[in-house]
């Protein structure tokens, strides 16, 4: 599945479609394949559950990280790293923009339109969850990329199917969710990446197509 | 019940708010609980509602406190800082006999303190939510789906009852995301006839006032005695609470909020390695439950209160056990989360002094 993944991987979505989560996951998978990777946390909206909350797990990994400035601080200054432009341009480096959500969190993201344009070379991820409640309806998903596509000024190449009830998720709601994915596809023109399902519920979708297992790194302090 | 979604707490307890029959929020955006103040700026236009964004925390409570005058279901709601504000106000509802829903989304303090979670608010909110002799109703939903059933619960009591009542949550269950389930109620269903509320006499009957200022200090005293008339009755009658494993436990840790999903990880921890621990959580803070810890100071060896503050409930469960048994604490603050393994310990700390 990460074939079809350019250079620089944009991940975004609406508030709490899973972002931070896929993110994480494609940073370890990829960076497992043999990629260099960094993983840049360009949430200026989310207070908590957030890319820069995995510095230690990325580090680890040998993963650098771009993180805002101030972010798990108790300083609320949407600031961004000025070394974000070094990356974007940086051939031999796979990098993940974990964006914030809808057009408020896409507003940081247009800043750096331009300079990823000019790589050509990026995959732009539309990032959802079928039971996520503002995003239920294939219309609603879609006005919300429309708005993400306007703000960020950049265009979504790919749709990823994040669909889940957090831990309580079952075959059956991934089942359900797969035609409110391929009509969200269908209607904006794009392809579906793929539906990313976690582990446990993965295992047992052995007939359907284009799984992509994820572990729960996003999770509270009391199911750690 | 309609299918399950996936929500964030702020999000959630908006929702189940327009659900409740909600048409008026007043705030200030303020973080860990701004979803609250965007989710209502998104829908109450769509379905006749009003949001407003007022220019302070202090002009959004009076503005709800104009609203509830006239007999509608408002709501504002806050963090921390934000509720210091609206303190006066708040006062002058309690005073003035005048149901509300005012959110709490608690962050560490004092002053402008931080934006990550915390339940230092505890005194303000149970003890002294303003000036003079009042109480306002406390709820401290655990789960998500629990912050939706409890602004149902909170609304209906504050008719039932006249007077605000306060949603405390804490950043972790704002921000935090969770399934849910929306009831299929009618929400008209539970607003009792408001024959008090300012809406136009019409010449028809004898106008109504809603005011807190009385001349005379013996009407004052008249009034406010009776008041805490209807506090025994509500004392009596309206405290929730949930157990926990406690049926055999030598160890009562007592949390509420996300400490108690915190203490009840540390449980299961304690039990697997054979301390018999258990939970009381309350769900309401005022009326606190005293009932089932003042039951359970017969069969517990200990208690041990897990809070995200310096110690502050800590305070309520000393007077209700009162000497019975000893009352350990533990927290951590400044928008710091106690791990379940550091509430470990603490058991297993209690557990050996005990043998």
């Amino acid at each position: 599945m990460f074939e079809s993944l350019k250079r620089i991987i944009i991940v975004t979505g609406h508030y709490g479609s899973g972002k931070t989560n896929l993110s994480v996951n494609l940073a370890l998978d990829l960076k497992r394949a043999g990629k260099e990777v960094t993983l840049v946390d360009l949430d200026i909206v989310n207070p908590y559950f957030r890319s820069a909350d995995f510095k230690e797990l990325m580090n680890k990994n040998g993963i650098s990280m771009i993180t805002p400035t101030f972010a798990n601080t108790n300083l609320d200054i949407p600031s961004i790293s000025i070394n974000l432009n070094g990356v974007i341009h940086d051939k031999n480096r796979v990098t993940i923009l974990d964006v914030g959500g809808d057009d408020a969190g896409a507003a940081a993201l247009g800043g750096y339109a331009r300079s990823i344009l000019d790589t050509g070379d990026y995959t732009m991820l539309y990032v959802v969850n079928r039971y996520r409640y503002l995003t239920q309806s294939t219309q609603e998903a879609v006005q919300i990329l429309r708005e993400i596509e306007t703000t960020s000024r950049l265009k979504a190449t790919h749709i990823v199917n994040n669909s889940n009830l957090a831990f309580t998720t079952t075959k059956e709601d991934i089942e359900r969710s797969a035609e409110y994915a391929k009509e969200i596809a269908k209607e904006c023109g794009l392809p579906l990446w793929g539906s990313s399902v976690m582990k446990e519920v993965a295992k047992q979708l052995n007939d359907m197509p284009g799984i992509y297992p994820v572990e729960i790194y996003v999770r509270t302090i009391w199911n750690q | 019940m309609a299918e399950r979604v996936l929500m964030k707490g702020n999000e959630a307890l908006a929702e189940a708010a327009l659900r409740a029959g909600c048409r008026h929020f007043f705030g200030y955006p303020i973080t860990p609980q701004t979803e609250v103040a965007a989710y209502m700026a998104k829908k109450m236009p769509k379905i006749g509602g009003t949001y407003l964004q007022a220019e302070s925390e202090i002009a959004a409570i009076n503005m709800v406190y104009g609203a509830a005058a006239a007999g509608v279901r408002a709501m504002t709601s806050s963090s921390s800082p934000g509720i210091s504000l609206k303190a006066e106000g708040i006062s002058y509802m309690a005073g003035a006999d005048l149901p509300c829903l005012i959110c709490n989304i608690m962050r560490g303090g004092p002053g402008l303190g931080g934006i990550q979670p915390s339940q230092a608010d505890y005194w303000q909110a149970t003890k002294a939510t303003g000036h003079g002799d009042f109480q306002i109703l406390v709820f401290a939903p655990s789960t998500v789906q629990e912050m939706v059933n409890t602004v149902f619960k909170a609304f209906d009591l504050a008719d039932k009852y006249r007077m605000p009542a306060m949603l405390l949550g804490d950043g972790m269950l704002g921000q935090m995301m969770e399934p849910v389930e929306f009831p299929d109620s009618d929400p008209s269903a539970n607003i009792p006839a408001k024959d008090w509320a300012l809406t136009g006499h019409h010449n028809a009957r004898k106008h109504n006032v809603v005011n807190s200022l009385f001349l005379q200090p013996q009407a004052l005293e008249d009034l406010v005695v009776e008041r805490y008339k209807k506090y025994d009755y509500i004392k009596e009658n309206e405290a929730m609470h949930e157990e926990y494993l406690c049926e055999d436990a030598d160890i009562i840790l007592v949390a509420y909020g996300a400490s108690s999903r915190i203490a009840k990880s540390a449980v299961n921890a304690a039990r697997a390695q054979g301390i018999k621990a258990g939970v009381i959580r309350p769900i309401t803070l005022w009326p606190y439950p005293s009932k089932p810890i003042d039951a359970a100071c017969s069969k517990a060896k200990a208690f041990l209160v897990v809070e995200m503050s310096m110690g502050q409930m800590v305070d309520d469960v000393r007077l209700i056990v009162n000497g019975r048994k000893p009352v350990h604490f533990y927290g951590r603050t400044g928008g710091i989360i106690p791990t379940p393994a550091e509430v470990l310990e603490q058991i297993k700390k209690i557990a050996g002094g005990d043998r």
